[in-house]
């Protein structure tokens, strides 16, 4: 995955997948249908700021709570290029690799950075913040290959030859 | 040298690498997979949509009817009809329709033994580290996954080391250890990490009574509850006792993120107040709380030697009037021994109701169903809202024991 740099929205601790997508609005047709509701109960307006390629920055336990798939589906739709938090609850985790959406464990910006700053994302090797750069864990092949495919699904198609 | 945590010994044996450590990210390879009715449907489709033509290896497949048995609602047989198809269509010859909870499956068959790593579309898959298999929770499509595949990703949890030593107080079980436990690490207190145990409190409990604990880790949100393979495991499981076969020594020499240390003698019965599992109080201070039903039953507490504990107080005695009690074993390999050992002609003239082995009430579809202001003792694991009826049925989880005397007087009461 090639660097890229995007617009940061701040984000809290213990964001469970309640806010990003309500229990409410799980049973609309599709992910687009739900999307205008991202984050509705803490943030309502955010589905209409964040454009595609850019970041969320959130503190401990991001996607706590329920194992609803639709939560990084949701958040991948928004445009979201990825999530850096604190830490990651489990099963958020690996829903969002499988559905292709890149997190990234660290707990050195969060005070430093502010909404509206521009981070700059090299997968596997650093965040750079006004020029000063953070060192971030790197992910297996394996595991950046499922995310460069868009998701699980879309891996075991192209590994398998189906269109 | 910093030695190793039980779930690095296990997953370095299962990926051949002896530097393996908390954190690391590694590909497994599952010794076994299992797929309950809810989730066989969905599993199949994305399984197809994938491209995939074979299972990995259908040897290594089990699927288990439970949740849904009986059929309760009109569409439920359509699961089983999708299961059935999907067994034939991949020659999955470990498929059982009607023989009792996975999780109590899962062990009692066999099919997971010490060492193992065990995936399951459902979070109670912890049940497992019971008898010192790594297994845990997962979703359909990453299930789907593994059965084109043969491996999935993880990462390797922290540990949390929890130690008891001495001998338990009469009438206190390893229920409600891990009740108390539970409260103390609160719902969300190991999230992602392993909960490792030991102590000779734990050398002494049977292997049900360890797949008891080990069935009720997830609810403090850990990833697994692993138990050290003893020689009474080993027999469980028809291993040797030794490390080529997952049975490895207890050394204490891992690098824990936390330590907890409790004296047996200290335990005392409780149970798990509505509607938060971490809401734990003694039995002694739930004074006044008349009930409308008791459940014995479940993948926590629906073993032979939960039935025989329940037997042992309503022997020669009836449910207070108007409480019901429902009686589902986990198994049907339990329920004709509770019929040999002459179990279920106490609960019978006790007035007990007697359900086929499966998950019942536990899931709440079915056999059971509560209603708005009725109060249930129950020996499962979950007292979420609504999980047994409406939301405003109280639930309070606690020990075979504590359920039987309460069916007897029809009040929350441990004797």
């Amino acid at each position: 995955m090639a660097s890229f740099t995007g617009k940061v929205f701040v984000l809290g601790d213990d964001i469970d997948t309640d806010i990003i997508i309500p229990t409410e609005y799980l049973a609309l047709k599709s992910i687009e249908d739900m999307r205008p509701y991202g984050f509705y109960p803490l943030r309502p307006e955010l589905p209409s700021l964040i454009k595609s390629g850019d970041i969320i920055v959130a503190g401990s336990n991001f996607g706590c709570g329920s194992s609803r798939e639709q939560a990084p589906e949701v958040i991948k739709a928004l445009g979201v290029k990825c999530v850096v938090a604190k830490s990651f609850a489990r099963i958020f985790y690996r829903n969002s690799i499988n559905n292709g959406l890149l997190l990234i464990e660290n707990s050195d910006i969060q005070d430093r950075i502010k909404e509206g700053d521009e981070l700059t994302v090299e997968p596997g090797k650093e965040l750079v913040l006004n020029g000063e750069a953070f060192r971030i864990g790197s992910l297996p092949d394996n595991l950046m290959d499922i995310l460069n495919e868009g998701g699980l699904v879309n891996a075991m198609k192209k590994r398998n030859g189906v269109k | 040298m910093m030695g190793a945590t039980l779930i690095e010994k296990i997953i370095r044996r299962n990926v051949h690498d002896d530097n393996v450590k908390a954190g690391d990210i590694v590909f497994v390879k599952p010794d076994r997979v299992m797929i309950h009715d809810i989730f066989i449907p969905f599993v199949a489709d994305k399984f197809h949509e994938m491209g995939f033509k074979k299972v990995w290896d259908p040897d290594k497949v089990v699927i288990i009817y439970d949740h849904m048995v009986p059929s309760s609602q009109v569409d439920d047989t359509r699961h089983f009809r999708s299961g059935d198809a999907f067994a034939k269509e991949q020659g999955i010859e470990h498929i059982h329709r009607a023989d009792g909870v996975c999780h109590q499956l899962m062990p009692e068959l066999r099919y997971a033994t010490p060492g193992d790593v065990v995936f399951g579309t459902d979070s109670h898959t912890v049940t497992y580290g019971g008898v010192g298999a790594f297994s845990t929770g997962i979703g359909y499509t990453e299930m789907a996954g593994i059965l084109g595949t043969g491996e999935l990703w993880i990462k390797v949890p922290e540990t949390i080391r929890v130690n008891v030593n001495g001998k338990l107080p009469q009438g206190v079980t390893s229920k409600d250890v891990i009740l108390t436990i539970i409260g103390d690490l609160t719902a969300a207190g190991a999230t992602y990490k392993s909960m490792e145990f030991s102590g000779d409190t734990f050398d002494a409990m049977s292997v049900s009574e360890r797949l008891t604990m080990a069935n009720m880790t997830i609810e403090a949100g850990a990833k697994c509850g692993l138990f050290y393979a003893d020689e009474k495991t080993a027999e469980f499981s028809g291993v040797p006792c030794d490390e080529a076969h997952g049975c490895f020594k207890d050394e204490g020499d891992g690098d824990y993120v936390q330590v907890l240390n409790y004296k047996a003698e200290d335990f005392v019965p409780v149970a798990a107040c509505p509607s938060q599992v971490d809401k734990i109080r003694p039995i002694s201070e739930l004074k006044d709380i008349k009930i409308d039903q008791v459940f014995i039953g479940s993948c926590t507490n629906g073993r032979l030697e939960d039935l025989r504990a329940a037997a042992e107080i309503l022997k020669g005695k009836h449910v207070a009037p108007y409480v019901k009690l429902i009686i589902t074993p986990a198994s049907r390999s339990i329920y004709i021994k509770a019929v040999q050992e002459g179990l279920m002609k106490i609960f019978n003239d006790a007035g007990a109701i007697i359900m086929n082995p499966g998950c019942g009430l536990c899931c709440g579809r079915s056999g059971g169903i509560l209603t708005d202001g009725e109060t249930v003792v129950a020996t499962n694991n979950r007292n979420f809202l609504g999980r047994m009826g409406t939301n405003k049925v109280n639930i309070y989880l606690a020990s075979p024991v504590t359920a039987a005397h309460s069916a007897v007087k029809g009040y929350v009461t441990n004797g």
